[in-house]
């Protein structure tokens, strides 16, 4: 993994790239490319380093999440020192954030796991889309456009893939609440119950 | 033999012999008539929970302590379980409600593997199908016990082991139980010998 | 799009060769077809939401529904993820008892796809009913191992959820002998049939490169000619340990994919001999493994496996907790129809079938 990142530096000096350690046993760590260098850092890594083969394209929601900081001040109290704690909360920005996993089928090595972050949760979440690189990474984008509301910028067709067209939310962010019926769709019947509705009233 | 032609002959061959075959050999025909002949089912095989009580009165027998390990563990949340509370409001360890809806339930036997005290089991039973699309599919606490020798019936092997292991569990428990009874008469007569400590 | 020329036609949902229910707008210029839209989604459930909500054993029955056809790899692919992210060790006994289990359903899933795909060609019933004939004697030893035919849940982290019932082993040795014998009737049943090589050969061929681009996995990619198994490749399990061929193609067309598969049930079986005689004795879990209340230490794995219809990965995220904290699926069904419009523009409609059928897919991975 340091190999190629130092690859990508010596390459691509001006590459926002940065080594993602996961704790994890399984020692999978991933490298995080900021969203400007993300279609050129792909390039390099398909044409240069025989990342071939895009396997998975996930989508993660990282809401905003509270962070205690306790602080610790040495005081004068009525001329005694003392020490203080102070305990500040403070909001850490949630983001949306895009993983891919790489493989390499010609040198048979992997996986290289690639993530790329939005810039929050509402209204700056796009990307770019790495499909014109890896042509995997169409339906996957898609359905990460589908129920995350990660927005690619280049796709050539980002529409709904899972949902039905006319859904408004995107059922796999944390904090989103399903619906007490599963089942209910507003159809063409509910405007006609109403206006029946309406007219029995009436009379 | 290569002609336009042949390999559908060789194809038609292969039905022709299974046709001939299927009247002598059973390897090819494997048709159950369903209504009439029944399969054996292997004894692994598994449908829907149930609860095991021992001995002849299903609430007395009952092994379920309303523990709720199943209600929290189940994947698809379909068991509900109320426990049961004497007069004076005192907890029991006995379920008061022991509802499964096979409606929503997937077989998995995830609360057969969780349960510790080997009374939720997996049936056999298939013919569930009912006219009443909400109720009949909820099983209650009548329709869900049944007795050991049930169980025995449709497991063999795997209810000789639960028995196997309660009664060791017994066995452990009252050996603990005696050795306990026997040290605090040991030390009463440790006690009783002594004769008392002067001040 | 449609013009005086041109006629849209919308093929399913319901329909007997879309394996399921899966829907295709197509645009056709007399019988060619001009535009392929796929329309996925009728049998979406979110299942990564609902493992989300659910502790880390609760997810484990709700892959057998991926692909329902083949759920004994699909509780693998799990189990395999979870063991990389909580670093759990896999009992010997669990190891040869999951490769077995895994390729008896390689065979009985190419089995039942030479069914289908004869299905898909208009030969309806009889090549099906041989396949199913034989695809049941494999569903018969599921049963009796797992408790169920197709929902087997029988996988564990750190092994599998119980050992081989009495004559179970002899059961098997018994059918994966007789099993080229039925490989060979199938073949003479089908594959000098003129017909079906009219149908097949040179239908959509497709490149090596493309395959790859196209994230393509499993018998379709090597069809192209890409040596390339992840048994082979990772040697997860202890798959490393056999000695097979993998099976590769030429051009990449119907027919390559179509005879892939049985050289590959061929292969299935010499493996399924190996580890038959090479099972020890031992427990079938590992004792240290935790399953009820496995609380994975933070962190993230990606862990897959060869499936029958190709790459199943599994992605997940724990943030300590009892519960996965991002569940992943990287559902090999979907990714291979990536490159369906590309196959199948230029082709008459009735290869349409044709070329979805020898992708093989199930709609219970492909909408999740």
């Amino acid at each position: 993994m340091t190999g190629t990142l130092e690859a990508i530096r010596a390459a691509m000096p001006s590459a926002g790239v940065e080594l993602v350690n996961n704790p994890s046993p399984c020692g999978q760590h991933s490298l995080r490319v900021e969203r400007k260098d993300a279609l050129a850092v792909a390039e390099f890594l398909r044409d240069r380093l025989g990342y071939d083969f895009c396997s998975n394209v996930s989508g993660v929601d990282w809401p905003t999440r509270k962070v205690k900081e306790t602080n610790t001040k040495k005081e004068v109290v009525d001329g005694v020192e003392k020490e203080v704690k102070t305990t500040t909360e403070r909001d850490v920005p949630g983001f949306l954030e895009v993983v891919y996993h790489l493989y390499s089928i010609s040198e048979n090595s992997g996986p290289l796991t690639l993530r790329v972050r939005t810039g929050d949760r509402e209204a700056d979440v796009s990307v770019p889309s790495l499909t014109p690189v890896w042509k995997s990474a169409d339906f996957q984008e898609r359905e990460a456009f589908d129920l995350f509301g990660i927005r690619f910028d280049g796709h050539p067709d980002l529409r709904r893939i899972l949902m039905w067209d006319e859904f408004a939310d995107f059922p796999m962010r944390k904090d989103y609440v399903p619906p007490d019926d599963f089942e209910y769709e507003p159809t063409p019947h509910d405007e006609i119950l109403a206006k029946v509705k309406a007219r029995t009233e009436a009379a | 033999m290569n002609f336009p032609g042949s390999g559908i002959i060789k194809g038609l061959a292969v039905t022709a012999r299974n046709m001939a075959g299927s009247y002598i050999e059973k390897d090819r025909l494997t048709t159950e008539q369903y209504p009439e002949e029944r399969p054996t089912l292997p004894e692994n095989s598994r449908s829907f929970p149930f609860l095991v009580f021992d001995g002849e009165d299903p609430e007395s027998g009952m092994r379920c302590t309303s523990c709720k390990i199943c209600e929290k563990e189940c994947p698809p949340q379909c068991i509900y379980i109320v426990q049961d509370r004497d007069a004076a409001g005192k907890a029991l360890k006995r379920p008061k409600v022991f509802d499964i809806d096979i409606a929503v339930c997937m077989s998995c036997q995830i609360c057969v593997e969780v349960c510790p005290f080997e009374s939720i089991r997996m049936d056999q039973v298939y013919e569930l199908s009912s006219y009443d699309r909400f109720g009949a599919l909820v099983l209650d606490k009548p329709k869900l016990l049944k007795s050991n020798a049930y169980y025995h019936g449709i497991h063999p092997t795997e209810a000789a082991e639960t028995d196997a292991r309660l009664e060791a569990d017994r066995k452990k428990k009252e050996a603990a139980a005696a050795a306990k009874a026997a040290k605090v008469a040991a030390e009463k007569v440790v006690k009783a010998a002594q004769p008392e400590a002067q001040p | 799009m449609s013009d005086l020329q041109t006629i849209d036609v919308s093929l399913g949902p319901q329909h007997p060769s879309t394996h399921g229910v899966f829907r295709m707008n197509v645009t056709l210029d007399g019988e060619t077809i001009t535009r392929l839209q796929p329309v996925f989604g009728y049998l979406h459930r979110n299942h990564e939401k609902i493992a989300e909500g659910n502790s880390w054993l609760a997810a484990m029955p709700y892959t057998d529904r991926l692909d329902y056809i083949c759920p004994l790899t699909n509780n693998w692919a799990y189990a395999l993820a979870v063991e990389k992210l909580a670093g759990i060790e896999v009992a010997e006994r669990a190891e040869f008892l999951r490769v077995i289990t895994a390729e008896l359903t390689r065979l009985q899933n190419h089995v039942a796809f030479l069914g289908f795909i004869l299905g898909d060609m208009g030969a309806w019933g009889t090549a099906l009913m041989y396949a199913f004939r034989e695809r049941e004697k494999i569903l018969d030893l599921f049963e009796s191992l797992t408790g169920a035919r197709m929902m087997c849940n029988y996988m564990r982290f750190g092994g599998c959820r119980c050992d081989l019932p009495p004559g179970w082993l002899d059961a098997t040795r018994k059918l994966v002998d007789g099993f080229p014998a039925f490989l060979d009737e199938m073949e003479a049943l089908l594959n000098g049939n003129e017909i079906l090589l009219a149908r097949l050969q040179g239908v959509a061929p497709l490149s090596a490169a493309r395959a790859i681009n196209g994230g393509l996995s499993g018998p379709v990619l090597r069809a192209s000619g890409v040596d390339y198994d992840i048994r082979k490749a990772d040697g997860y399990g202890i798959y490393s340990r056999f000695k097979f061929r993998v099976p590769r193609g030429v051009v990449g067309d119907c027919f390559d994919r179509f005879m892939l598969r049985v050289l590959e049930a061929r292969e299935s079986v010499e493996i399924l001999k190996q580890a038959i005689a090479g099972i020890p004795d031992g427990p079938v879990v590992n004792p240290k493994a935790k399953q009820r209340g496995l609380r994975p230490p933070a962190g993230e794995a990606y862990g897959r496996i060869e499936g029958p219809k190709g790459e199943l990965g599994f992605y997940l995220i724990s943030d300590g907790g009892d519960k996965p904290f991002r569940f992943r699926i990287r559902p090999p069904s979907l990714i291979n129809l990536t490159l369906l419009e590309e196959l199948c523009l230029g082709t008459k409609l009735a290869d349409v079938m044709v070329i979805l059928g020898s992708i093989d897919i199930v709609l219970g991975e492909v909408d999740r």
